[in-house]
């Protein structure tokens, strides 16, 4: 299998699985017992936080909670502030193309009776601060714009937002699962309250995540128990996961720079050769900072769906922004949000690329995509009649570059 | 969301795939907007039965799969028995579809129907069906240009 899919999970790497390994076995206290194999895992949980702390820019380790993932990290940073903060209600700001993680909750809080407002990001995939300056209220309580947009890559100034943000007195949360180990992210430099991170995005386990929440900020606990994570977070901590999450983290740090300049290469490298290979197709952005490993392509006059899973025929595996992908029948949230059109969106991939990945991985992958396009085209009873050379001279302009969304 | 065995193997060798050039009825069904459109053509003999059907799709897995096994389905049957198969009948030959995927099956029926009708008007002939919406022929999705 070439897996070309790394924006979803990655595999743990051989040296994090064995940083992980002791603390399942010999080092396999409690971390909140006294005794000596208790301190044990104290010691080597305290040191992944401090790690984890130190990666982001934190000014203290006691600022990282560790979660389930970046869900509950981003559940926390809402509820638990809100009970604290805003319990009787108030006013929510989110982007119109955060993971459901954040997009879904904010729903839910609409529900219980805050107002929330969703900025629109412009065409070029990302939030601009006069955008969502007009949503600001003097009762905002919580604005939370991710740092990196999972399904296109763009990647936000935070720094400009969260001026923005301060200046009407709210917190400012960020969901920077896709960002953490691929690009510079501070929370210090960039000015963000709360910051949520997921350890498998970066080969390191599932089910470990942190929460970053800036000291003196009101937090009521969302799991309530024996009060570990300075009563922030019960339950009896995963220290084998931590440990993993922290050597993923420093591993990421140490090779990010050089790994960064190889995944772009690789990535335009991709997008080259599909877009060369096959007409009717585009990188859906291509301007501006993006992670550096993620090619969000439009094929246009192809459903996703069948796409993905002649290539999965093939032996490779990439992600959709289809809705026949997800059960739903509108098309990805994302795409429509930065005015890519309904037909058009149907035929997204989003092909991202990982430590394994290699030159012969992206040619053999643009290879197999051609023949696959084209067979589906010819089965399409429309591509001709809308997408073919007769109708070529209007062919679409543009389809998510310069059309403006505005707020 | 798993596709059944079934359904994989008319998404992969899908039968019946091109337009028949001299077609007793066509039915064109979907919305290139929700990413469906299915074309089926169909060649009827003199005692109203289907010889021949050819489909052409752009849609997903099941919205491939679903059309090629109506074709097979209603080779050799009578345009009354086609233009009854049921969304259901064809979901349940397929080893059954994903709760999600079920509208792909009402795509093939419908566009079978369709295809029926256009049969029996072009004879003169009073539909059996008569409320499937065609395709919108004048869709331009060039048309934000």
């Amino acid at each position: 299998m070439t897996y070309l899919d790394y924006a979803a999970t990655t595999p743990v790497d051989a040296r994090v699985l064995e940083a992980m390994l002791p603390y399942f076995s010999t080092h396999f206290g409690n971390a909140n017992s006294l005794y000596a194999a208790g301190r044990d895992a104290y010691h080597a949980l305290e040191a992944a936080r401090e790690t984890i702390a130190t990666a982001i820019g934190a000014a203290h380790p006691a600022e990282i909670i560790f979660t389930s993932g970046g869900t509950e990290a981003d559940n926390a940073a809402f509820i638990s502030v809100l009970r604290r903060i805003a319990p009787d209600g108030g006013h929510l700001v989110t982007s119109a193309y955060e993971h459901p993680a954040v997009l879904e909750l904010v729903k839910w809080l609409g529900k219980q009776g805050y107002d929330i407002t969703l900025v629109q990001p412009r065409a070029d995939g990302r939030i601009h601060p006069e955008d969502l300056a007009k949503t600001l209220r003097e009762d905002t309580k919580i604005v939370s714009i991710m740092h990196s947009n999972n399904e296109i890559g763009t990647i936000n100034d935070l720094k400009q937002l969260a001026e923005c943000v301060h200046s009407c007195g709210a917190l400012f949360h960020t969901d920077a699962v896709q960002s953490l180990g691929k690009v510079a992210f501070d929370v210090q430099d960039l000015g963000v309250d709360l910051a949520s991170f997921s350890a498998h995005k970066i080969y390191g386990p599932k089910g470990i995540g942190a929460l970053y929440l800036r000291r003196g900020i009101g937090f009521d606990a969302l799991i309530k128990g024996g009060g570990q994570e300075s009563k922030r977070r019960s339950g009896t901590q995963n220290v084998a996961a931590a440990v993993g999450f922290a050597e993923a983290v420093q591993l990421s740090l140490a090779e990010r720079d050089s790994e960064a300049l190889r995944l772009a290469d690789l990535r335009d490298h991709l997008i080259a050769r599909v877009t060369s290979s096959l007409e009717n197709t585009q990188a859906t952005v291509s301007e501006g900072a993006r992670i550096p490993g993620i090619a969000p392509l439009l094929i246009k006059g192809v459903e996703g769906e069948s796409m993905l899973l002649q290539l999965d025929n093939q032996g490779f595996a990439v992600s959709t922004g289809s809705a026949c992908s997800s059960g739903s029948l509108a098309a990805s949230h994302v795409l429509l949000s930065i005015g890519v059109p309904q037909e058009i969106a149907h035929g997204s991939l989003r092909v991202s690329l990982g430590r394994q990945t290699t030159a012969a991985d992206v040619d053999a992958f643009a290879d197999a995509l051609v023949p696959i396009v084209e067979k589906l085209r010819a089965m399409s009873p429309v591509y001709e009649r809308y997408f073919g050379r007769a109708s070529a001279q209007h062919a679409p302009k543009n389809t998510g570059g310069q059309k403006d969304a505005g707020v | 969301m798993i596709y059944s065995e079934k359904v994989m193997d008319h998404f992969n060798n899908p039968r019946n795939v091109g337009v028949i050039a001299d077609a007793d009825g066509v039915g064109e069904v979907g919305n290139i907007t929700c990413g469906d459109i299915m074309k089926i053509s169909i060649s009827v003999d003199a005692d109203d039965h289907i010889t021949d059907a050819k489909f052409q799709t752009l849609g997903c897995g099941a919205a491939i799969a679903t059309s090629s096994i109506v074709t097979e389905l209603v080779k050799g049957k009578s345009i009354q028995q086609a233009a009854t198969l049921t969304k259901q009948q064809v979901a349940d030959e397929l080893g059954g579809l994903p709760s999600a995927k079920m509208h792909c099956s009402i795509l093939a029926t419908d566009g079978l129907k369709l295809a029926v009708d256009d049969y029996l008007t072009k004879n003169g002939r009073t539909p059996l069906s008569g409320e499937i919406k065609s395709a919108d022929p004048n869709f331009d999705p060039h048309a934000d240009d």
